[in-house]
């Protein structure tokens, strides 16, 4: 009878007793509880309890990193819903994106933000590595986090390759033919060394990613598979190792002294948690790593709930009215269906991958394989290489920081356009030396020159400032402005057959 | 590890101490694990790594050799092939760009031009401009026992090969 009486006070319960066992905190209404809140929830618990207020300042992180994260949700889900009509064969692809362009209930729309979120993505990603770097955010324990960083950002790319293979038009036909053909490039050295019979790495990279000796069906789906399985799930992951190794190392970097000036806490001693703290306050508030409040008190934090919430959540707000706005006035492109005997004239890349296109236009293997792995590697040494923490967390490490920053971009843009104004002008070795053999080009092409004019130029900034750090913002600066410079050049001043035109305007007819 | 005996080892003790059985059973163990580890990672790297490729094979007919007059040069569309005919005999020569396969397209001056990234070739397929690392490729023509003409895309051959008809 009791037993049944139980039954009647629990169900009368249940509203409490549901919310306890599914929430682990009380109620919200104290900074505390807050807290705890933020503590013992697994959705929150990613964030420390307590935020710096240097961190908090717009203009320390312009909130890139959360916003390229707040893109990748939006390109989930956008994405999911794409693949419920994205069709991925050869004969269907092509008719399956026209589908969700003219048919499907708000298929456009998804397909725009797909796209757009896709392109904002690659930028924020570069703005975050930037901002990451001419901060010095990567000094002491954040070496491998850097490391991390640009794997994320190699998989940001190879997403967005793979992702505009699948409507199977034409930009997405020739992309995977030049794609699956820069993997195959290994040939133009093993070619010249004459070992490709033995040893052929490229032709088997070719074989891995096409599944066929043509582009097709095969290679289709095995792009698909990379687009919608693989890539996300490995960038999942390595993203959320990137941001638990953010908050084991105390957050968002910041100047070791920036308590000093800041002064004394305009709280003025007060408890930070005046609605008699437990004794949990204490583990609470202190995090793991050096650059975490250890032994000094939270002063100049501020609970993040509800500080750094609310600053989350506009910048969702804004990435995403953003994003709205982009889809609903700018349709995504669709070329015409593949056509595996013409490719468009000019047959160019999206923006992000023009400047790549450049030095491919240059040596296939020296642009598409070896400069990007060069690049890559480097950038990953960074932190190892420069292992200076003065100035780190502040933008250029101080005012040297910004004249090397200055110079080092003066030297790069006149460099980038001195030597893409002669490669225009003169031509390269082959005009001049009509037979000469092609690793000669392979090694010496304007790529080449461009990589070891900014390695001189860095190591000299080192030598004359006695600064690793500073050779590594000469370096970083030096491969940004380039990167910009060729992505203009390639976006505005190439046309049909890859040659130089100031304007469309002057573009010759085609027939 | 408790020796608390001071005595030196025998010589086989010695040997025996390096490598205790226990440790033993667990480097065997982790090895073991590791071994697991290589032979997953390995089995599914192979999956992908094709052993036979779809295609119907790189042998395609382009018809009887009446189709082509002596002096001509003829556009197969859908196989990225030029075919020459002339005093000598035939010639296929590929219009897939040797830089990164896009298609190169003829000019009115004979010369091919690839729209990708700038490749020229003049009209026997020489480079001259451009980052392609080795000159068009001629591919093997020859005769089925109907008389129709085949070329094969993956045999290239020397540019003065041709076959008399």
């Amino acid at each position: 009878m009791s037993a049944l009486g139980d039954i009647g006070r629990n169900l009368r319960l249940l509203p409490s007793t549901l919310r306890g066992s599914i929430v682990r905190h009380g109620a919200v209404g104290s900074d505390r509880a807050r807290s705890q809140a933020v503590f013992s929830n697994f959705f929150l618990h990613v964030h420390a309890t307590r935020v710096h207020k240097h961190s908090l300042r717009p203009s320390t992180t312009w909130g890139l990193g959360v916003v390229a994260l707040i893109l990748f949700g939006i390109l989930c889900v956008t994405g999911t819903l794409l693949m419920v009509y994205y069709k991925p064969s050869v004969a269907d692809a092509y008719d399956s994106v026209k589908d969700l362009a003219f048919v499907v209930p708000t298929g456009r729309m998804m397909r725009n933000v797909h796209r757009w979120a896709a392109h904002g993505m690659v930028a924020v990603v570069l703005l975050h590595m930037a901002r990451v770097f001419y901060t010095g955010s990567y000094a002491g324990p954040r070496a491998f986090n850097w490391v991390l960083g640009m794997v994320l950002l190699v998989l940001t790319l190879g997403l967005s390759f793979t992702g505009y293979l699948l409507p199977w038009d034409q930009l997405a036909y020739w992309a995977i033919t030049i794609g699956a053909n820069i993997a195959q490039s290994p040939r133009e050295i093993t070619d010249a060394l004459g070992v490709t019979g033995t040893f052929d790495p490229g032709g088997m990279t070719r074989d891995l990613l096409l599944g066929a000796s043509t582009v097709g069906q095969e290679a289709l789906i095995r792009f698909y598979v990379l687009h919608v399985v693989v890539l996300p799930v490995a960038l999942s992951v390595i993203c959320a190792v990137h941001i638990w190794r953010i908050r084991k190392d105390g957050g968002i970097n910041r100047p070791v002294d920036i308590d000093l000036e800041l002064g004394p806490d305009v709280r003025g001693g007060r408890a930070i948690f005046p609605e008699g703290s437990g004794k949990t306050y204490g583990l609470m508030a202190l995090v793991e790593g050096r650059t975490a409040a250890v032994d000094r008190g939270p002063e100049h934090t501020v609970p993040s709930w509800p500080h750094l919430f609310q600053a989350q959540m506009l910048l969702l707000v804004l990435t995403t009215l953003a994003m709205l706005a982009l889809g609903y006035f700018f349709d995504a492109p669709l070329k015409e269906i593949a056509n595996p005997a013409i490719p468009e004239n000019p047959a160019k890349a999206p923006w992000y991958f023009l400047g790549l296109q450049e030095l491919v236009s240059y040596s296939a293997f020296a642009g598409g394989i070896f400069i990007p792995t060069i690049v890559v590697i480097g950038l990953m040494l960074i932190p190892y290489l420069d292992r200076e923490t003065d100035g780190a967390g502040r933008w250029f490490a101080g005012r040297r920081g910004k004249r090397v920053a200055l110079s080092s971009a003066l030297f790069s843009a006149l460099f980038v356009s001195g030597l893409l104004w002669f490669t225009v002008e003169a031509g390269w070795l082959r005009n001049w030396v009509p037979d000469i053999p092609q690793l000669v080009i392979t090694v010496f092409n304007p790529g080449t020159v461009l990589v070891v004019a900014f390695a001189a130029w860095s190591l000299g900034t080192v030598h004359r400032t006695g600064s690793t750090r500073m050779g590594a913002i000469a370096l970083f600066t030096c491969f940004l402005i380039a990167f910009a410079i060729m992505t203009y050049f390639a976006t505005y001043l190439r046309g049909p057959n890859w040659g130089f035109y100031w304007s469309a305007s002057d573009w010759p007819e085609l027939h | 590890m408790k020796d608390v005996e001071k005595k030196p080892l025998q010589e086989s003790e010695r040997f025996a101490s390096e490598v205790p059985r226990r440790d033993l059973l667990g480097l065997a163990a982790f090895w073991s694990f590791i071994g697991t580890g290589v032979v997953m990672v390995a089995g599914a790297l192979r999956l992908p790594m094709p052993s036979v490729f779809p295609e119907t094979g790189s042998k395609f007919r382009i018809g009887k050799p009446d189709r082509y007059a002596v002096g001509s040069s003829t556009r197969i569309s859908d196989r990225n092939v030029l075919v020459l005919r002339d005093g000598g005999g035939f010639r296929a020569l590929s219009l897939v760009c040797t830089h990164l396969g896009c298609i190169s397209q003829r000019e009115e001056s004979g010369a091919f031009v690839c729209p990708c990234h700038g490749s020229r070739f003049d009209a026997t397929g020489k480079v001259v401009e451009g980052p392609a690392p080795s000159p068009l490729r001629y591919l093997e023509v020859s005769r089925m026992p109907s008389g129709d003409l085949v070329v094969d895309r993956d045999r290239p051959v020397p540019p003065d090969r041709r076959l008399a008809v």
